[in-house]
C-alpha cells in the first residue's frame, strides 16, 4: 500500500512538473501554431527571476510569483510584438528566429548573472515531508502539484467560459473567418503569447528550488514540453494533462523498476511508437479543415 | 588526419622555402622536441576559458596563473622566467587536441598544463604522445591510464576509497547504494568501491547510473526510501549532484542514518547547492579549503587577494597549483641548454613538494602523485569539517581494480 501510494505520488510529481513546463507551449502551439524553441528558455528566465529576487531583493519564492508571471509575460508580448507577429505566415522560420532568441537569451543571462549554477531557496513552510496513507512525500512537490493543477484549471476557464476564450477558440478554428467578424486576432494572438510565456515562467521559479538553476537548464526542459504535446496532441488542453499524467506516471514506474536512464530510453520509444500510428496524438480537438 | 600529410609536406616546404633557417630542424627528430630557450621556459596553459565546463576550468586557469606569477616574482627558475601561452579549447575535445597541438608544434612548450574532463585528456593524449612531449593534469580521475606523456597530480580510485570505504562501513553499515552519472568515471569508481565492499563483507543493494544531466531524482529517492541502504555513494557529477541533493534534503530523509558520500562534491559543488542541501554528507579528498596548514592558508590567502574575497579553492584547483611548483623543481635541477619534456619527466620522478594539501610526490613508475587522502563532512556554511586524515601516504596506483595489469615506466604490464 504504502510503496503503491509513494509510486503514485513520484508519477504525480514528475507529471506536475511535465505539466507545468508543458502547459505555455501547448497555448502557443494549439493556438497561434508557432513552435516556440525559445519555450525552455522562458521556463531558465523564470526560474533566474526567482533566483534574483530572492538573492538580491530578498522576495521569497511564493511572493515572487506574481512578479514573475509578469516578467515573463511582458517578455513575450514584447518578443511577439518585435519578432514573432511578422513571422505567422513563416512556420519554418519561426523555428529559427525563436531559436536564435533562445541562444541569445542563454548567452545574456551568461554574461549578466554568470555561468556558475545557482539554486532557490525552498519556502520554509514547505521545507518538510507530508505523510499521505504512510507514504511519505515533500510538502513542496505537493505545493507544485496543487498548483500546477490550478493553473490548468484556471487556463481551462479562460478558455472555455470567457468571451477572450472564445476569440480564442474561434481564432484557432479559423483565423481569417474570424478576423472577418471582427476579432482582432493580431491581439489575442500577442495576449496568448505573453499568457504561454508568463506560464514557462511560473515552471522555471517553481522547479528551481529542486533543481538547479543554470544558464542551460531550458534545453531538456523544451524537449520534455513537447515530448507531452506531441502525446497530447497540440490543440488539446485536456490533451496536455492527461499526457503529461501518463508520462509521469510511466516515467516514475519504469524509473523504479530499472533505472532513469532506461526510463529515458522507453518513454521515448513509446511516443516515436506512438505517433507513427496516431500523428495527431492521444486528444485532438476536432477542427474543420 | 593521413590523408593530410601529403598536403603538409608541401606546405613545410613551401614555407621552409620563403623562411630559410627556420625550419630544417624539424626534420630531425630530437630538433623536434620543444625546448626552452633564450632565458624563457614557455608552458601552455590549457583549460576551457568558455562552453558548459569553463566554471570549473576558469578556476584552474587562475590557480595555475598565480603559481606561475608566484615563481617569476620570486626570481624564476634558475634566473629563467616561465612563460605562460594561454589557450582556450572551449570546452571542446576536439578544440583541446587542436590547441595542443598549436602549444606544442608552434609555440614548442615544454609542458602543457591543462584538462578538467577526461574527455578532453583522452581527446590531447595522442598529440603528447606523437610529439613526445608532456601533459600535466590536475584532476582526480577513473585511473586505468598509463602513459609516460602525463604526469597526473588528482586522485586516482584507490587513493581516494581506500580509507573512506572501511570508514564508512564501520560509521553506518554494510549495505550500499552506488549512484552515478552514466558515463565513464561513476563505472570505474563502482569498480573499485564494489572490490573493496567486497573485500570487507559489504553489500551492493543498487548501482544504479543517470544521464548526464539528469535533474528529476524522484524516483530514485522513492528507492532509497524502499531499500534504506547505510551508505550511499554517490559519483553523480555537473547540476546533477545538485538536483539530487536539493530533492534529497526536499524528500526529508536524514543524512545522519543515510549519508551520502561522494568523491565529486567539493566546495564548489556545496556553493551551487548550498549549505543546507549539503550539509551531513561526506566527501574524500586529498584537499579541502579549510586544511590547517601554513601553505594552504598562504595559498587560500594569495589566491583571494588575487582573485577575490568570494573565491572558493577546492581539490582540482589545489593540484592545478602545486603542479606548477612540481614543475618549477624539475627544471631547476637542469642546465639551462637541457630542458626539454625528457628531461624533465626524468628530473621529476620522485620529486616531492610540500605543496597546500600536504607533501606529495611524484611516483616514478607511474608518473600520479602520491597524497594523504583526507574526510570531510559538509557544515551548513559551505564548508567542510575535516574528520580523518589518511595515516598513511597513499601510492597512487591507476590498476588497482584490475589485479593482472600495472603501470611502469616501461608502460602498461600485464602479470
Amino acid at each position: 500500500m504504502e510503496l503503491v501510494v509513494s509510486q503514485l505520488l513520484t508519477g504525480l510529481s514528475i507529471a506536475s512538473i511535465l505539466m507545468l513546463v508543458a502547459l505555455g507551449l501547448a497555448i502557443i502551439y494549439g493556438v497561434t501554431g508557432v513552435i516556440n524553441l525559445a519555450h525552455g528558455e522562458f521556463v531558465m528566465l523564470g526560474a533566474y527571476c526567482a533566483w534574483f529576487l530572492q538573492t538580491q531583493l530578498g522576495l521569497g519564492l511564493i511572493a515572487s510569483l506574481v512578479p514573475i508571471f509578469i516578467i515573463l509575460a511582458l517578455f513575450g508580448w514584447i518578443i511577439e510584438a518585435l519578432v514573432i507577429r511578422h513571422l505567422y505566415a513563416r512556420p519554418l522560420d519561426t523555428i529559427l528566429a525563436t531559436w536564435g532568441i533562445g541562444v541569445m537569451a542563454q548567452q545574456a543571462v551568461r554574461l549578466t548573472a554568470g555561468g556558475e549554477l545557482r539554486y532557490v531557496e525552498m519556502p520554509a513552510a514547505l521545507a518538510s515531508s507530508v505523510n499521505i496513507f504512510g507514504a511519505t512525500e515533500s510538502a513542496y512537490r505537493l505545493f507544485i502539484l496543487g498548483l500546477a493543477l490550478s493553473l490548468f484549471a484556471l487556463t481551462w476557464y479562460i478558455y472555455r467560459h470567457t468571451s477572450f476564450g472564445l476569440k480564442l477558440r474561434a481564432i484557432t478554428q479559423n483565423r481569417d473567418i474570424a478576423s472577418s467578424f471582427g476579432i482582432n486576432s493580431a491581439r489575442v494572438y500577442r495576449s496568448t503569447f505573453a499568457y504561454g510565456a508568463g506560464i514557462a515562467g511560473l515552471a522555471g521559479a517553481l522547479v528551481s528550488p529542486l533543481k538547479s538553476v543554470s544558464p542551460e537548464m531550458g534545453t531538456t526542459y523544451v524537449v520534455d514540453a513537447f515530448m507531452v504535446v506531441v502525446l497530447g496532441g497540440a490543440q488539446s488542453l485536456f490533451g496536455t494533462v492527461a499526457s503529461s499524467g501518463i508520462l509521469g506516471e510511466l516515467t516514475g514506474f519504469l524509473a523504479f523498476h530499472s533505472n532513469d536512464t532506461i526510463a529515458k530510453a522507453l518513454v521515448l520509444l513509446a511516443i516515436v511508437i506512438l505517433i507513427r500510428f496516431r500523428p495527431q496524438g492521444l486528444f485532438s480537438a476536432r477542427v474543420r479543415s | 588526419m593521413t590523408t593530410n600529410r601529403r598536403k603538409f609536406l608541401q606546405g613545410t616546404a613551401a614555407l621552409g622555402a620563403a623562411s630559410l633557417g627556420g625550419f630544417p630542424h624539424i626534420w630531425s627528430k630530437n630538433g623536434m622536441l620543444a625546448r626552452a630557450q633564450d632565458g624563457q621556459i614557455k608552458v601552455g596553459v590549457l583549460f576551457s576559458l568558455t562552453g558548459t565546463t569553463a566554471i570549473i576550468e576558469e578556476s584552474l586557469n587562475k590557480a595555475t596563473i598565480m603559481a606561475i606569477e608566484e615563481i617569476n616574482a620570486a626570481g624564476g627558475v634558475n634566473g629563467m622566467e616561465i612563460v605562460p601561452v594561454v589557450e582556450d579549447p572551449a570546452s571542446d575535445p576536439a578544440t583541446f587536441a587542436e590547441k595542443a597541438r598549436k602549444l606544442v608544434l608552434s609555440d614548442k612548450c615544454v609542458s602543457v598544463f591543462g584538462s578538467y574532463t577526461s574527455a578532453s585528456r583522452k581527446a590531447v593524449l595522442p598529440v603528447f604522445e606523437k610529439q613526445n612531449n608532456l601533459y600535466w593534469y590536475p584532476t582526480l580521475y577513473e585511473g586505468r591510464e598509463c602513459s609516460k606523456n602525463v604526469i597526473y597530480t588528482g586522485a586516482v580510485p584507490n587513493q581516494q576509497q581506500d580509507d573512506f570505504v572501511p570508514w564508512l562501513v564501520e560509521n553506518f553499515g554494510k549495505r550500499w547504494y552506488l549512484i552515478g552519472s552514466n558515463y565513464i568515471y561513476p563505472k570505474e569508481e563502482n569498480n573499485y568501491c564494489k572490490k573493496l565492499l567486497a573485500e570487507l563483507g559489504g553489500e551492493v543493494v543498487a548501482e544504479e547510473y543517470v544521464p548526464l544531466g539528469h535533474s528529476e531524482f524522484s524516483s530514485v529517492i522513492n528507492k532509497l526510501k524502499a531499500e534504506k541502504p547505510d551508505v550511499i555513494f554517490s559519483t553523480v557529477v555537473g547540476d546533477s549532484v545538485v538536483a539530487l541533493h536539493r530533492q534529497y534534503h526536499a524528500a526529508g530523509l536524514d543524512p545522519e542514518t543515510m549519508p551520502m558520500a561522494s568523491l565529486t562534491t567539493s566546495e564548489n559543488e556545496v556553493a551551487a547547492m548550498g549549505g543546507a542541501a549539503a550539509a551531513g554528507h561526506f566527501t574524500s579528498a586529498p584537499y579541502f579549503m579549510v586544511w590547517d596548514s601554513p601553505e594552504n592558508q598562504k595559498f587560500v590567502e594569495a589566491y583571494r587577494s588575487r582573485w577575490g574575497g568570494d573565491k572558493v579553492t577546492h581539490f582540482v584547483s589545489e593540484p592545478s597549483y602545486f603542479q606548477i611548483y612540481l614543475f618549477k623543481q624539475a627544471v631547476e635541477k637542469l642546465a639551462a641548454s637541457d630542458i626539454d619534456p625528457n628531461t624533465i619527466r626524468e628530473a621529476v620522478k620522485g620529486e616531492q613538494f610540500q605543496a597546500p594539501q600536504g607533501l606529495v610526490k611524484v611516483e616514478p613508475e607511474n608518473l600520479h602523485a602520491w597524497l594523504r587522502p583526507k574526510i570531510g563532512r559538509c557544515k551548513s556554511d559551505g564548508q567542510f569539517e575535516i574528520l580523518k586524515q589518511s595515516a598513511d601516504w597513499l601510492e597512487p596506483d591507476p590498476y588497482k581494480a584490475y589485479a593482472n595489469q600495472s603501470c611502469t615506466a616501461e608502460g602498461l604490464k600485464e602479470v
